[in-house]
């Protein structure tokens, strides 16, 4: 079943086109990867997903919902966990959670027992009540997420989780995130640039580059297309995004990113 | 955890909970839960407050002793220490809401606006929230202003009704300037060009009102700028409630209707504006 599906998806900044007509279409319960390096679009793509930002052309569905026509539909269904660290570092870590309950109308009843068991499920029960600003990265992420968990969403935004932890951190995070897709059957898309994070973490990836998505697929399916099934992820990245792209490669899109990339250095 | 059976009582708690579903239940909610996470806030870090203690005090300790034996403002039958309390009391809590602009550039930048924008949350429940919670910090002032009224034994009103009423008042003061200054941070979005501008609108509205002279004495051209400036209208009301026989110009009933549709227009707007914060 697709939940998630772009149609030609596009957004401008003035001349700058962060993200060009982009098709993408996300089934339940996958673990998709953005991955492409600084300046993709990929957190732009993100912002147009969670209803921040509207397209400047083509169209984004979430379990049928359109984000510009049925935006307070979408927003029910999604959870969103920002790039930066952005838990309030003035509160506690219960009350983050509590704040986030009640604006998700969780019902009275149920509140405390949902905060608790999301606390417990990414280990931060015991820090509870200290003031976030106290905590590590990596604690921090983990509470953004069971932040974003709370109205139990259908699919779940990580813009670059772990970017910035250390490699325990982001172990422990990805962990958190293979056991939501596993045991609640979660729909994950995130970002990223590490290409350890999308190969150990992502059931299926799109490559972006420059605001486009140049291939996407299982990894299987991307390495396979990329002429090698034995290649390396970090080979299959720069085969689509890296320096020496083909001009008339067979892969859809490969001819306009070089002249993208043209004009760009003229810009530049 | 079992997600399954979470969604099924979440469902028989829907059906408990419809009323909770109507736009202006939810609008009140919202709005109080964004007012509660303020609160919330300055509960544990209090120290806020007690720095903008030392304004109040330098206004009318110095300004205001050194003006009152002047004798250079006309002020009628009350003395300018009297008339001038209500001005620094209002204008401590424009200060305050003046700041609210930085903060939402501050949220801005640590990205935690972006998770209120993406969570149905009414757009106008996320600013009003806001600034109702300015207005708590005007209260704070509020106090300040009050005990040094006392220690000047200026002849105060402490009628439990006058005292809502200026509360009031401040509420209304503190909910169209702070959202004003909202208005302002989402379109120039940079912190140091907020300052700049802050710095710049908070002068004018404070010379430009009632605050530390009457508007009488002021030449025409002030005078008109004076009249649409709803910090004159918060003063005119807080001064005849909080000190006593103290007159209102306008009259309390207009003094509250022009504060009150002030605040619905600028709210609106703020409402329609602040998504772009996001941008
Ligand atoms: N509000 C904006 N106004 C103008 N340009 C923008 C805006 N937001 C993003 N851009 C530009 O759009 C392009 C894509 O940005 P985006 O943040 O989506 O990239 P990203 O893939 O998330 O990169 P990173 O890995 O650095 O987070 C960049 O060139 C960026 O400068
Ligand atoms: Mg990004």
């Amino acid at each position: 079943m697709i939940i998630l599906q772009t149609e030609q998806l596009t957004k401008q900044f003035g001349k700058l086109i962060a993200v060009n007509h982009v098709d993408i279409s996300v089934q339940r319960g996958e673990i998709f990867g953005l991955l492409g390096p600084n300046g993709a679009g990929k957190t732009t793509m993100l912002k147009m997903f969670t209803t921040l930002l509207s397209p400047s052309f083509g169209t984004v569905k979430i379990s049928g919902f359109d984000i510009v026509k049925q935006p307070n539909k979408v927003r029910q269904i999604i959870g969103y966990v920002p790039q930066m660290l952005s838990a309030d570092g003035t509160l506690t870590g219960y009350e983050n959670l509590l704040i986030f309950a009640k604006i998700y109308d969780l019902p009275a009843k149920t509140r405390e027992k949902r905060i608790w068991e999301l606390l417990e499920l990414m280990n931060l029960k015991d820090s509870a009540n200290f003031l976030v600003r106290t905590y590590s990265g990596g604690m921090i992420r983990r509470l953004e997420i069971a932040q974003s968990l709370l109205h139990q969403p259908h699919i779940l935004f990580l813009d670059e989780p772990t970017v910035g932890l250390d490699p325990i951190a982001r172990q422990t995070v990805w962990d958190r995130i293979i056991h939501l897709s596993k045991e609640y059957d979660l729909t994950i898309i995130l970002t990223t640039h590490y290409m350890e994070e999308a190969e150990n973490l992502c059931t299926h990836l799109a490559i972006m580059h420059l605001g486009k998505v140049v291939a996407q697929g299982t990894q299987k399916e991307l390495k396979k297309s990329a002429g090698d099934p034995d290649m390396s992820m970090d080979k299959v990245f720069s085969h689509y995004a890296g320096a020496e792209i083909e001009i008339g490669g067979n892969i859809h899109g490969l001819r306009e990113i070089s002249e993208t990339r043209q004009t760009a250095r003229r810009l530049g | 955890m079992d997600s399954e059976k979470f969604q099924k009582q979440d469902k028989q708690q829907e059906d408990l909970d419809n009323w909770k579903k109507w736009p202006i239940i939810n609008f009140i909610t919202k709005t109080l839960v964004i007012t509660e996470l303020e609160i919330r806030k300055l509960k544990h870090d209090p120290t806020e407050l007690i720095s903008r203690v030392i304004q109040p005090i330098m206004w009318l300790l110095i300004f205001g002793e050194v003006l009152a034996h002047a004798r250079a403002i006309p002020t009628g039958h009350m003395s300018y220490l009297a008339f001038m309390a209500p001005g620094v009391l209002a204008q401590s809590v424009l200060f305050v809401s003046i700041f609210y602009g930085i903060a939402v550039i501050w949220e801005r930048d640590l990205g935690i606006v972006y998770k209120f924008l993406s969570s149905p949350a009414p757009r106008t429940s996320l600013v009003l929230g806001k600034a109702i919670s300015a207005g708590i910090r005007g209260f704070s002032q509020a106090i300040i202003v009050y005990i040094l009224a006392l220690l000047l034994k200026i002849p105060l009103n402490l009628n439990i009704w006058a005292l809502l009423g200026v509360l009031i008042f401040i509420l209304l003061g503190a909910i169209i300037f702070s959202t004003f200054s909202l208005i302002i941070a989402c379109i120039v979005k940079v912190r140091e060009r907020f300052m700049g501008i802050g710095q710049l609108l908070t002068m004018p509205l404070f010379f430009a009102s009632n605050a530390i002279y009457p508007i009488a004495i002021m030449p025409r051209w002030l005078q008109i700028f004076s009249h649409v400036n709803p910090l004159t209208y918060e003063i005119d009301a807080i001064r005849h409630l909080m000190v006593l026989n103290a007159p209102s110009v306008y009259g309390l009933g207009k003094d509250f209707g022009v504060l009150l549709l002030a605040s619905i227009i600028i709210v609106w707007i703020g409402s329609k504006i602040y998504p772009n914060i996001a941008t």
